[in-house]
């Protein structure tokens, strides 16, 4: 490997992130008194918000070539695919 | 070099890589893994969200069985672990032994905690009468299901599928802890991961994360909604 300084991704400022995301979805899940779809969506973003943090900084993603990333993205569809046909099979 | 770019070269150390993908055998491989398991893991939400959502009745609100505060808790310690693996990656990389070693020490102590406290949560919610099966009789719970608290219909789906989903993320990170701790007492402490080698602390910090990501989601979908 070159010797030159590399800069990482500024990791406790992610940290940080999630924390305090972490305290919003308590606080929205017990707290704020909002309509039961509308927390469901926002907790839902939340974490799905997180999760890509994880992925794109402290997994690397962001910095990877597609070629790599593909393999972690392809299953994604499918597991939408694969929620969805289980949730329609309740309105068959 | 951009910022950008000087972390995309510190991603792609020059071991022999897979052509296409420029990543090591080893890096390659867990992400196969990984890939498998992202559908193992939507298998149990998309069996859960089935369940909850074709249950015949109404499903147990959050809180009023789980302990949320302490696994609140558990949740920001398996994300500090989570940071410790990245920083001990990030330490290697620019050659650093010594932080390695505090970094990956911390990891696997943040990881030991988080089986410690869900095995005192299974524990507290067995004595409370929350079993896979649903609610024991005579139990605190089944109390609560008596009064109309909790709902009958649904307390065995809740609790089957409950400790499916938590109990496979914990096995998954009790084999994390496993391999972190084979890997710092056979490599890290011996001094053979280098700035020019550190493939394994690469691969396992790889799927630490992913066993973190999967619990953000666990979280927010058996804990808070």
């Amino acid at each position: 490997m070159d010797t030159v300084q590399h800069k990482h991704p500024p990791y406790l400022l992610i940290w940080l992130y999630l924390a305090l995301m972490t305290a919003a979805e308590l606080a929205l899940a017990f707290e704020l008194p909002i309509a039961r779809n509308l927390k469901l969506v926002l907790l839902l973003g939340l974490a799905v918000w997180k999760a890509l943090l994880v992925a794109m900084f402290f997994m690397h993603l962001k910095f990877e070539r597609w070629n790599l990333r593909i393999l972690f993205i392809i299953p994604l569809p499918l597991a939408a695919l694969f929620i969805f046909a289980a949730i329609s099979q309740k309105f068959w | 070099m951009t910022h950008a770019t000087t972390t995309a070269s510190l991603m792609r150390p020059p071991f022999p890589a897979e052509r296409g993908v420029d990543a090591h055998n080893l890096k390659l491989g867990m992400w196969v893994f990984l890939a498998s398991e992202v559908m193992f893991f939507t298998a149990l939400i998309g069996s859960y969200v089935i369940l909850r959502f074709g249950a015949p009745g109404e499903w147990a609100r959050p809180g009023t069985v789980l302990n949320v505060p302490v696994t609140a808790f558990n949740t920001f310690l398996l994300i500090c672990s989570s940071v410790s693996m990245v920083k001990a990656f990030a330490a290697i990389a620019d050659g650093n032994q010594k932080m390695l070693k505090v970094w990956l020490l911390l990891t696997i102590i943040g990881g030991a905690m988080f089986v410690g406290i869900q095995a005192y949560e299974y524990t507290h919610l067995v004595e409370r009468g929350f079993l896979p099966s649903g609610v024991r009789d005579g139990s605190e719970l089944a109390a609560l299901v008596a009064n109309g608290t909790l709902p009958q219909a649904t307390m065995g789906l809740y609790g089957s599928t409950f400790y499916i989903m938590t109990g496979f993320h914990g096995f998954h990170v009790t084999c994390g802890v496993i391999a972190m701790t084979y890997l710092y007492f056979t490599k890290a402490l011996r001094g053979k991961y280098t700035q020019q080698d550190y493939r394994g602390i690469e691969t396992v910090g790889l799927y630490w994360h992913f066993v973190d990501l999967v619990w953000i989601i666990l979280f927010t979908i058996v804990y808070l909604i």
